[in-house]
């Protein structure tokens, strides 16, 4: 087991230099000076010299690359070029918002979508099934800033029950802040994870084991929680990992929506303003994050499935 | 999917296209039929949008700005004085065209490098698998959110990265048919009689996996439609005053005191067209792989 996952580390490596490796041909062999978006049409070429020295552009492409792997990798951004702060340091801050978010959310929607999920297999072809199915359909078509628009104006807007922006102060205040938003990723999160439920569980419960359950008489909720269920989350803890990452990427829309600071909210006004740093912190720390993801789901099925275990 | 591919083999020939059709709109139902309605309709309203507009999309007007609904302007007007519905008219245009060209244009590019890393095995297969891999671990929204950072807005430029966000998913595909076609007795045949690579893979491999992959393009009409008006939404795509789903939620955003009826609008739009070509791409796929119903 230690081997295996020795062995994924080991892979994250190659997947993070060609993570990085594409990123710098995006950022640097793109047609268009950079030194002229940045200072626009009318700086000088004194200015433009300075700029290009300063942000290493008259070095060899080789050295650049070098240079590039070596400060992603040490999370050495350099500073925002529209505030004085160093592009880590707004990272730093920010990116707690946006974990607690994806983090509720994703609670949220397994609270939600397993429970929902049993009770469609379980009730398969009749109405609760039905309603499952419509509540996917439309979770899986209505875009996620539209449903938190709409939250916006029923619930904060009209109603007042909750803040328009802001990320809160202190726990209890944080939650309170946080809850329409994350609300908002879970509705539509619930639609994937109770589908993925459903399907995962009708599969399992036409196996032979569920049969030899039943017939040597144990009741139907054991069957279902403690012989069907516990096989049926396999595939879910995959479905996971994607759906970790959709509610991360769906964070930068919502957080926009609810004015909150987070990550998202960073590199979009990033890209609004060409602050290049911060747009290139902004996306390593996502690429970071996909990396991350996909190795913990690939670790915890090693841990959940034991035949994986045995294979190793 | 390629059982995707077999299946697809095994119905085509034995029943023609008109069968097809009457089965895909059984009365059985009457939610494919529905869906196939909406699906027309909104082609018909991008491609009239100009006729039945009742405004000029652009138009502003400081005399009425953030009018609610009424006879004269049935969804309101915005914080500029623009008829909500007329920008909601050419906005399923704006829609409409990326839904067609981003799916086609990534339908290509990623069955040409699909084709290549099946047909050809090898260093080329493992550098695009490996890539391809990569890219599959990115959300789509995410993908297309990084590149446009770096590429900006635009109408071509967005229809690039739409279309490079799905290429991975249509690549993958293109290449497993391709490893199972490769194995096909024809193929050996074609090589045995000294056909060049070029022209076996367009006489042979292509005709033989453009079934999956024309089901995953329709599909994919659904995605584009909603990734456009997601980066739209988010700035990095239509740019205003030009309309677009996303943008209108986004200005809606703005002026929300005003008037919520422009998010409310634009946002009914995205959700019952994506729902109804989801709904007609899952009753198309039912169809033709009834494995996985």
């Amino acid at each position: 087991m230690l081997r295996t996952i020795a062995a994924r580390l080991l892979d994250a490596v190659p997947t993070v230099l060609l993570v990085l490796t594409l990123m710098f041909v995006a950022l640097r062999l793109l047609p268009g000076d950079p030194a002229l978006v940045v200072l626009g049409e009318y700086a000088t070429q004194e200015q433009l010299a300075l700029f290009r020295r300063q942000m290493g552009l008259d070095l060899p492409l080789w050295r650049q690359y070098l240079d590039f792997l070596w400060h992603m990798l040490t999370l050495d951004f350099g500073m925002s070029m529209i505030n004085p702060v160093p592009v880590a340091q707004l990272i730093g801050e920010n990116l707690p918002y946006t974990i607690e978010l994806t983090a509720v959310a994703t609670g949220m929607g397994l609270a939600f979508g397993i429970p929902m999920g049993v009770l469609a297999a379980v009730n398969r072809n009749r109405l609760p099934d039905a309603g499952v199915r419509v509540f996917s359909l439309v979770g899986y078509a209505i875009p996620d800033f539209y449903l938190g628009a709409l939250l916006l104006i029923v619930f904060a807007l009209n109603l007042g029950w909750f803040p328009i922006n802001g990320g809160g102060e202190g726990l209890l205040d944080r939650l309170y802040h946080v809850f329409l938003p994350a609300l908002t990723l879970a509705m539509v999160k619930t639609a994937f994870i109770g589908r993925l439920t459903r399907t995962s569980l009708l599969e399992v419960l036409g196996r032979d084991y569920i049969r030899t359950a039943r017939a040597k008489g144990a009741r139907e909720p054991r069957v279902i929680y403690r012989h069907a269920l516990r096989n049926a989350l396999l595939p879910v803890t995959t479905g996971l990992g994607l759906s970790l990452l959709a509610t991360l990427s769906g964070s930068v829309a919502i957080e926009l929506i609810f004015n909150r600071p987070g990550i998202g909210e960073v590199l979009i006004s990033a890209i609004a303003k060409r602050d290049y740093p911060v747009i290139q912190g902004g996306v390593v720390v996502f690429a970071f994050f996909v990396v991350i993801v996909n190795l913990a789901v690939d670790l915890a099925y090693i841990v959940v499935d034991p035949r994986i275990r045995v294979k190793a | 999917m390629t059982r995707l591919a077999e299946a697809a083999e095994d119905v085509a020939p034995e029943e023609p296209r008109l069968a097809l059709l009457r089965r895909l709109f059984s009365r059985e139902k009457p939610a494919t039929i529905i869906a196939a309605i909406v699906v027309l309709a909104f082609i018909a309203v991008a491609l009239l949008a100009p006729v039945i507009a009742p405004y000029d999309p652009l138009a502003q007007s400081y005399l009425r700005i953030n009018a609610y609904p009424s006879a004269e302007h049935w969804l309101g007007t915005d914080q500029f004085g623009r008829d909500v519905l007329s920008r909601l008219l050419h906005g399923a245009r704006n829609s409409l065209i990326f839904g067609l060209v981003s799916p086609t244009l990534a339908a290509l590019i990623g069955t040409a490098l699909g084709v290549i890393a099946g047909y050809m095995g090898g260093i080329a297969d493992r550098l695009i698998s490996r890539v391809i891999d990569l890219l599959l671990a990115f959300p789509e929204l995410l993908l297309a959110i990084m590149i446009s950072a770096a590429l900006g807005g635009g109408f071509w430029n967005v229809v690039m990265v739409i279309a490079i966000a799905f290429v991975p998913g249509f690549a993958r595909v293109a290449r497993s048919s391709t490893l199972a076609v490769r194995q096909e007795a024809y193929i050996e045949a074609a090589v045995a009689v000294g056909l060049g690579t070029p022209k076996i893979i367009l006489r042979h491999v292509l005709p033989n996996i453009s079934a999956p992959i024309v089901v995953l393009s329709t599909l994919w009409v659904a995605s584009a439609i909603r990734l456009e008006a997601s980066l739209s939404f988010l700035g990095l795509g239509t740019q205003p005053p030009n309309p677009s789903w996303g943008n209108i939620i986004r200005d809606g955003l703005g002026n929300i005191f005003g008037s919520p009826w422009p998010i409310i609008g634009a946002g009914l739009a995205i959700t019952i067209v994506v729902l109804a070509f989801n709904v007609l791409g899952d009753a198309l796929r039912d169809l033709l792989d009834p494995d996985t119903a």
